[in-house]
């Protein structure tokens, strides 16, 4: 095959990818950064370079900074848990016990239902007086509570959604980590008279490493991506106490049609995941050993 | 020094016995082999004796103490897995002090053991390697590392060299019998293949479907088969094996009361119609090199024989075969066992 030809056949081969990439991903993110320089167009307005005043304007606006915070701590929430909750479910679910595939579709259960039909059994949990929690309270002759109205608790409600929903699908990811590993590792270590604990920590747990990175890198991804939950449950209320920078990013393209400010938010959004992926990728692969 | 007595020991998986009614004694600082087909039960009964799987009847004692209850880090024993089983995110040098540090023997220690340990095997280049960079065959040195190390008085292995090439794991047989006699250590060793078995050993512990079918030195085992299934499964090739008629001749059909065993080596090739030779016709001949192997048909049986050298004999043809009364064996077709020798 001449030169030329091989050439041709490896754009055409590359060709599919290609196009949909640059269709669906560079494009829209090179566009978006333009569009954050400048003006939203509106009917007599065109759109105009404005410089950096969509940043100034987003520094300036209390919301994003409360959304950024309220994301934050939605992360610190959700991540550490889910994570630790499904290495834990994982290793439990690993050994050899009666009915333990019933176990294993049970955690995996909430990752099966759709979105909606799950913020819809939390709406029932957490609503104030014949819902499940403060039915339970009642029991104990504790006041009913307006968990998703309060300021003080509404993120706490979301977080707590959020890992029942995350570690069932981490476990997962887990599992199979711990199915691939060869069962003479435990034995090896077992006439060596490792305990439990030490065999854990010497050996499954560094094991187990690239899977959490990769747990971890979806679950950040995950944390500042979470948006349908909060829209079912309190569309970011009250007092923007459940407002994430996606949620925010969302009512401000789609019901304000503000796209030039929007594109800002994208940016912010997309600068903040590149870098936690960056740093993660750098710390910990030096770190990990992949087999 | 320990020694280890295994009685009457079982492991029954509902109307499976992956072992049944299994006793014998290896002696102190001797190399016992457990040999036997796959699914004999050989592997089984080195992970009971390793305290990795629970017996359903019978003991194990090490050193003179039942150990049959205790947890395998209590018996005293180091193990070597065919798969070597080496932590793959460690260095072969934690690889080897993975039990010590567990055991918390003090660092010192460890260095003396790891430095006698990497020298013995040729290790002491690679002891900031991960496994991954490893050959096949410093795995294994890695695996026996760790083994030695522990200084545990009883080693078992596992069929420790079948993932290595056949150049590698006769090097790895001399070492390991080395090793072993340096060390004196109590050596209990599983495979399947009798050269192992007939090199390495003191003792050779025969086993079949669950249950001991011999249990001798190699050369007792070599020279006088306790069954037919013994007299098969040892030698290259194996004893030959033909039934006999009532009359104590080569049966003409399949199927008799008796049967003869006489090994490849012990027959003589002579002239068609020797008196006193069995009369054959050669099958085929196969050319090794220092000898040639002759299979000739005799009846309903079929016998091969060794000779030196280059033979100068055509397929087809007719031959005479014979052998000492020393060298012939008597079976009983039905038990399968050994008839005893006549008197001399």
């Amino acid at each position: 095959m001449s030169k030329a030809r091989a050439t041709i056949y490896g754009w055409l081969l590359l060709g599919p990818a290609f196009v949909l990439l640059a269709a669906f991903t560079h494009w829209p993110a090179i566009a978006t950064l333009y569009h954050s320089f400048h003006s939203t167009a509106r009917r007599n307005r065109p759109s105009v370079y404005v410089g950096v005043d969509n940043y100034q304007g987003m520094i300036d606006d209390p919301v994003f900074w409360q959304a950024l915070i309220n994301n934050f701590w939605y992360a610190v929430g959700t991540i550490p848990v889910s994570v630790a909750l499904a290495m834990l479910m994982a290793l439990w679910v690993n050994e050899k016990l009666a009915g333990r595939t019933w176990l294993r579709l049970a955690y995996f259960t909430p990752t099966v239902l759709p979105m909606i039909a799950v913020a819809n059994i939390w709406l029932f949990f957490y609503t104030p007086d014949y819902g499940l929690f403060d039915q339970i309270r009642g029991l104990f002759g504790l006041r009913a509570t307006n968990w998703l109205g309060e300021p003080g608790t509404v993120l706490g409600c979301l977080i707590v959604m959020t890992i029942w929903k995350e570690a069932g699908f981490f476990m997962i990811f887990y599992l199979a980590a711990l199915q691939s590993m060869p069962p003479n590792l435990a034995e090896a270590a077992a006439i060596e008279g490792c305990g439990r604990w030490t065999f854990f920590r010497r050996v499954t747990f560094p094991l187990l490493m690239p899977t959490t990175l990769f747990v971890l890198i979806n679950a950040i991804i995950g944390a500042f991506r979470m948006v349908d939950h909060v829209v079912a449950l309190t569309a970011g209320g009250p007092n923007n106490a459940s407002m994430l920078l996606l949620v925010m990013i969302y009512d401000v393209a789609f019901r304000y049609w503000d796209v030039a400010y929007a594109a800002t938010l994208t940016v912010v959004l997309l600068a903040i995941l590149g870098t936690v992926a960056l740093i993660q990728f750098v710390v910990l692969e030096k770190r990990i050993h992949y087999r | 020094m320990s020694d280890v007595v295994v009685e009457n020991l079982a492991r029954h998986w509902g109307p499976t016995k992956a072992l049944d009614g299994v006793s014998f004694k290896v002696e102190a600082g001797s190399f016992a082999v457990l040999l036997g087909p796959s699914g004999c039960g050989k592997s089984t009964l080195l992970r009971l004796i390793a305290g990795l799987e629970t017996p359903t009847g019978g003991s194990i004692r090490i050193a003179g103490k039942d150990v049959t209850g205790l947890p395998p880090a209590k018996r005293g024993i180091a193990m070597v897995f065919q798969s070597y089983a080496l932590f793959p995110h460690l260095s072969v040098a934690q690889n080897i002090c993975f039990g010590l540090e567990v055991r918390h023997v003090d660092a010192a220690e460890r260095k003396r053991r790891l430095e006698r340990a990497a020298e013995l095997l040729g290790l002491t280049k690679l002891l900031d390697r991960k496994p991954s960079q490893l050959s096949g065959g410093q795995q294994q040195r890695v695996a026996l590392g760790r083994a030695i190390v522990a200084q545990a008085p009883v080693c078992l292995m596992d069929e420790p060299l079948s993932n290595l090439d056949a150049q590698l794991r006769h090097e790895m047989r001399l070492e390991i019998r080395e090793l072993q006699r340096r060390l004196s250590m109590t050596m209990i060793y599983v495979t399947h293949d009798q050269v192992e078995a007939m090199t390495m050993a003191d003792q050779v512990v025969l086993l079949r479907d669950g249950r001991i079918e011999q249990d001798a030195a190699p050369d007792e085992l070599y020279a006088n088969p306790a069954t037919i299934f013994a007299a098969r499964f040892i030698g290259t090739p194996p004893m030959n094996v033909v039934d006999l008629d009532d009359a104590g001749h080569i049966a003409e059909t399949q199927g008799g009361a008796g049967a003869l065993g006489v090994r490849p080596e012990d027959i003589v090739v002579v002239p068609h119609e020797t008196p006193g030779a069995i009369q054959a016709r050669v099958e085929s001949i196969e050319y090794l090199g220092a000898d040639t192997l002759i299979a000739a048909r005799k009846g309903a049986g079929r016998l091969v024989a060794r000779v030196p050298g280059k033979a100068k004999i055509e397929a087809g043809a007719a031959i005479g075969l014979a052998w000492t009364q020393e060298a012939q064996h008597i079976f009983d077709n039905r038990t399968g066992r050994r008839v005893a020798d006549p008197p001399a």
